[in-house]
């Protein structure tokens, strides 16, 4: 064959090809959008439905059989709660045990165990957590069907994702800053509290922030160990018991959640419940996105500004 | 504890210029990463005052070397030490497991190879060593502060922005901080692992200038690649090769008449 | 006075005090890392532990080949197939969905999407994956429902066939994310061997990225899996709570995370079989994650090894 008629099959060879490449780049696209139709119907047709429900009375009324008298105000004050207990439950631990595992464990058999301990319960599904709850918190501890209850097992839920967090953000901190502490004669504590948790906090702060929107849209585990679907009052105010007990009488209170809510609302037939539960789905999204978003931002600034 | 007989080295010097007292001693000095032998049998002394240099091509071990007078190994799993390294007046082995790492290193004080300021300020850094020693009157922190930068010749460029953060300073000044960071708890040796290799020949010789004026105060061992400085900086080198200490003399023995062939060859540059 | 070399002067001697306080600390440290360990033992014991009441009464035959779950009603019975069924059919949708969806993204986004794209659309999918599920759940039964219902009027209410499409939307995020890293983590220099040849991007991702990036994208389909398996609000949503042993996704059905949830909303007396039965399930279900979980994460092992 001629040079010029081989050149020519070439080209039309790799016109063919980028054919190819040209349509899987849009194929991908298309695949993305799919994502964003997706997200942006979700958003769409909650505000479209719900956001006529948000008004002041949303928020500051029961749950009622009335549905446009119904609000959500047990629901988000028991949110709240519950978050409390969950951080005061995940935080120490969390970033304790990521401590731990970074600067003061051995490699030994007893560290494996706990590493493969971590690693496994991320992938546990949340209501496998719920029924150990039920069975160890709520009966063989006593605790009842409480905000203790659902404040620990949603701690313990998102533990490991505290953990993953808080030992990245300390592998990220280099060894000349820490042989720098040791060679002025720091003490393996006085390094960690003076330089490692300092450095690493914005990293574990992160973590924090994820786990705890994932933990605010838990529902699952919840229902399981028994908060319930319609409550019409508010735990016990704070320190409005008789102490030293009564100042805490809230944290064994019986409560719900704006996730289950809106399960709720969702579950019932009636559209004008639908709408409640649109309402309810917009502030839930909202709150979690937020959340979500900081700590991306968070983490974004973060890779800006190391300068090690 | 095995006796290891230690040769006395005395170096060749002036006839009428006094041999310094020793401020430490290394006997039989032996280290294993592992199963791997990078310190074999060294046998050496570093003179009370003076600069004593460590060199040697690549991977001689020289820097592992260094790092066993403040037990920096320990921070590793895996090591394994060998032998003593004697510390004077009180006659104390390092090396041994009941003295405390810590306390070594708050007597022997490290300026690393690239320099490590903490992110903090200025003021800060130079402060820790002391935080560290539980120190928290203002007046004192003030004062040895100031002392210390002075030392670093460092003072008269950041007096007014104590507060700023450390990582604004050019690499020659934060090796200077790094150094006064060393000197602030007023150590009674100073190991300085290559210290210049990082920084620009301006920078490198106002650190040189510096040692010349810190030998008078403390005890200096440093390690470094360039022979010329070793030259320029040292009282006494050292010649290292595959972790054993080939030759140990004063510093114009070593450079013009040395008396082992293998520092011959290295330091004329036949192989390097 | 010539010292031994065995002095030690108090100096430099050990500090008690000093070494009692670190110690503590790190005791404490310990048991915070312990309770990871402590959680799977309580799981383990709590699941094993009312399961076995439960199997003295239902035999392990019977769990595992009646076809009929309905502990609750007066003519019992205890067959675990219709839950896994429902189970099965809800992530085959789901993975039929996020697998193909989630790889195309991954390979589009790691071999051709422009920086400002793929920096935009990787925390944009992090946000995706991060709405919670009860809205997913939502969704899944008062906007998919609907709109299939207008392609196909005679899908019922509540179908697995929507519950499963939206599970895999939510999980394409997980599967795209670690295939996508799994990718990242080829080196460049495999990629310009075959560019040097004059192979196209699609040809190179396809042909030279792709399978040497295999064991952490079937980490991450694995991953997919297991999450599909244990997801709960979506399926009780819009799925139904009625158990039925069917394959076909047009059709209403339990999942086994659906049951747990149904039977907690009603009030069953703490010691009673059917309070046992969602134990029975969960014990269940955990075995069949644990086993994903694993292969996953052996998976996951060896492709960070091969880099």
């Amino acid at each position: 064959m001629s040079e010029a008629a081989k050149v020519r099959e070439i080209r039309a060879l790799i016109a063919a090809h980028k054919r190819w490449d040209l349509a899987f780049a849009m194929l991908g696209l298309l695949a993305l959008m799919v994502g964003v139709l997706t997200f942006l119907a979700l958003f769409g047709q909650m505000a479209l439905e719900g956001a006529p429900r948000l008004s002041w009375e949303f928020f500051t009324h029961f749950p009622s059989r009335k549905p446009d008298q119904a609000g959500i105000l047990s629901a988000w004050v028991g949110s709240t709660l519950v978050m409390i207990v969950t951080a005061a439950t995940a935080v120490p631990l969390g970033i304790g045990a990521g401590v731990y595992l970074e600067e003061y464990a051995p490699r030994n058999w007893m560290t494996d165990l706990i590493e493969i301990n971590v690693t496994n319960l991320a992938g546990v599904p949340s209501i496998v957590y719920g029924l150990l709850a039920l069975g160890l918190f709520v009966y063989q501890f006593g605790f009842g069907q409480s905000i203790l209850t659902a404040g620990l097992t949603l701690g313990l839920l998102i533990l490991p994702v505290v953990i993953v967090a808080t030992r990245e953000a300390i592998r990220a901190i280099p060894a000349a800053i820490r042989e720098g502490a040791y060679a002025l004669g720091a003490s393996k504590w006085q390094t960690t509290a003076d330089h490692i948790l300092p450095y690493s906090m914005a990293g574990i702060m992160t973590g924090v922030i994820i786990g705890m929107a994932r933990a605010i849209g838990e529902t699952a585990p919840v229902i399981t160990i028994g908060a319930l679907t319609f409550i019409a009052f508010l735990p016990a105010a704070p320190f409005t018991g008789d102490p030293p007990a009564g100042l805490f009488d809230w944290i064994l209170s019986p409560f719900t959640v704006m996730p289950i809510q809106m399960f709720n609302w969702t579950s019932r037939p009636e559209a004008a419940f639908h709408h409640n539960a649109a309402a309810a789905g917009l502030v839930l999204v909202v709150m979690t996105l937020s959340m979500n978003a900081l700590a991306i931002y968070i983490r974004y600034r973060l890779r800006r500004n190391i300068k090690w | 504890m095995v006796a290891i007989p230690a040769p006395e080295i005395v170096p060749v010097t002036d006839a009428a210029a006094p041999v310094p007292s020793k401020k430490s001693e290394s006997r039989g000095l032996g280290f294993y990463y592992g199963s791997y032998q990078a310190l074999k049998n060294i046998n050496m002394p570093i003179y009370e005052k003076q600069v004593t240099a460590l060199i040697g091509p690549s991977g001689c071990g020289k820097s592992t070397y260094l790092r066993c007078f403040n037990r920096m190994h320990d921070l590793y799993p895996g090591n394994r030490y060998e032998g003593n390294i004697m510390l004077y007046p009180d006659h104390t082995n390092i090396l041994n497991p009941d003295v405390d790492p810590i306390e070594v290193r708050m007597r022997i004080s490290m300026v690393f190879q690239k320099p490590n300021p903490f992110p903090k300020s200025i003021y800060e850094n130079v402060a820790y060593g002391l935080r560290v020693r539980g120190e928290r009157k203002r007046a004192l922190l003030d004062e040895k502060v100031e002392e210390a930068l002075r030392g670093a010749a460092l003072w008269e460029e950041v007096k007014n922005r104590l507060y700023d953060l450390a990582f604004n300073l050019s690499g020659g000044q934060q090796q200077r901080l790094c150094i006064a960071r060393a000197l602030a708890t007023d150590p009674e040796m100073l190991l300085f692992d290559e210290p210049t290799s990082a920084l620009d020949p301006i920078a490198t010789a106002s650190i040189e200038q510096l040692l010349a004026e810190l030998k008078e105060k403390v005890t200096i061992l440093i390690v470094t690649h360039n022979m010329q400085q070793a030259a320029r900086v040292s009282d006494y080198t050292a010649y290292m090769y595959l972790g054993e200490l080939i030759e140990f003399d004063a510093t114009d023995t070593i450079f013009m008449k040395p008396k082992n062939k293998q520092t011959e060859d290295y330091i004329t540059g036949r192989f390097g | 006075m010539t010292l031994p070399d065995t002095f030690v002067s108090d100096r430099l001697a050990r500090r008690q005090v000093r070494h009692a306080k670190e110690r503590a600390i790190e005791s404490i440290l310990f048991l915070a890392a312990f309770v990871s360990v402590a959680t799977t033992v309580g799981i383990v014991v709590i699941l094993l532990k009312e399961s076995f009441v439960f199997f003295q009464q239902v035999s392990l035959w019977d769990f595992l080949t009646d076809t009929q779950w309905t502990p609750l009603f007066a003519d019992a019975h205890y067959g675990i197939l219709p839950l896994l069924s429902g189970t099965l059919v809800s992530s085959a949708v789901a993975l039929l969905v996020a697998i193909p969806l989630g790889t195309i993204i991954a390979i589009y986004l790691s071999e051709f999407a422009p920086f400002t794209l793929r920096e935009v659309a990787k925390p944009f999918l992090e946000l995706l994956g991060g709405v919670p599920t009860i809205v997913y759940g939502y969704f899944a039964l008062l906007f998919v429902t609907p709109l299939l219902q207008m392609l196909y009027p005679e899908l019922p209410g509540f179908n697995l066939l929507s519950a499963g499409i939206v599970m895999g939307i939510m999980i394409i995020p997980y599967v795209s994310s670690v295939s996508e890293d799994a990718m990242r983590a080829v080196p460049m220099a495999l990629r310009e061997g075959s560019y040097a040849m004059g192979a196209t991007r699609f040809q190179t991702a396809i042909r030279v990225v792709t399978p040497a990036a295999f064991s952490g994208i079937a980490a991450a389909y694995i991953l997919g899996i297991s999450r599909a398996v244990g997801e709960t609000m979506i399926l009780a949503v819009a799925a139904g709570m009625q158990p039925r042993l069917t394959w076909n996704p047009l059709e209403p059905a339990a999942t086994i995370t659906a049951y747990i949830v149904q039977v907690a909303l009603g009030d069953l007396p703490h010691g009673s079989i059917g309070y046992q039965t969602i134990f029975a399930a969960g014990l269940t279900l955990a075995l069949v994650t644990l086993l994903f979980n694993v292969l996953g994460h052996m998976l996951r092992k060896r492709y960070r090894q091969a880099y």
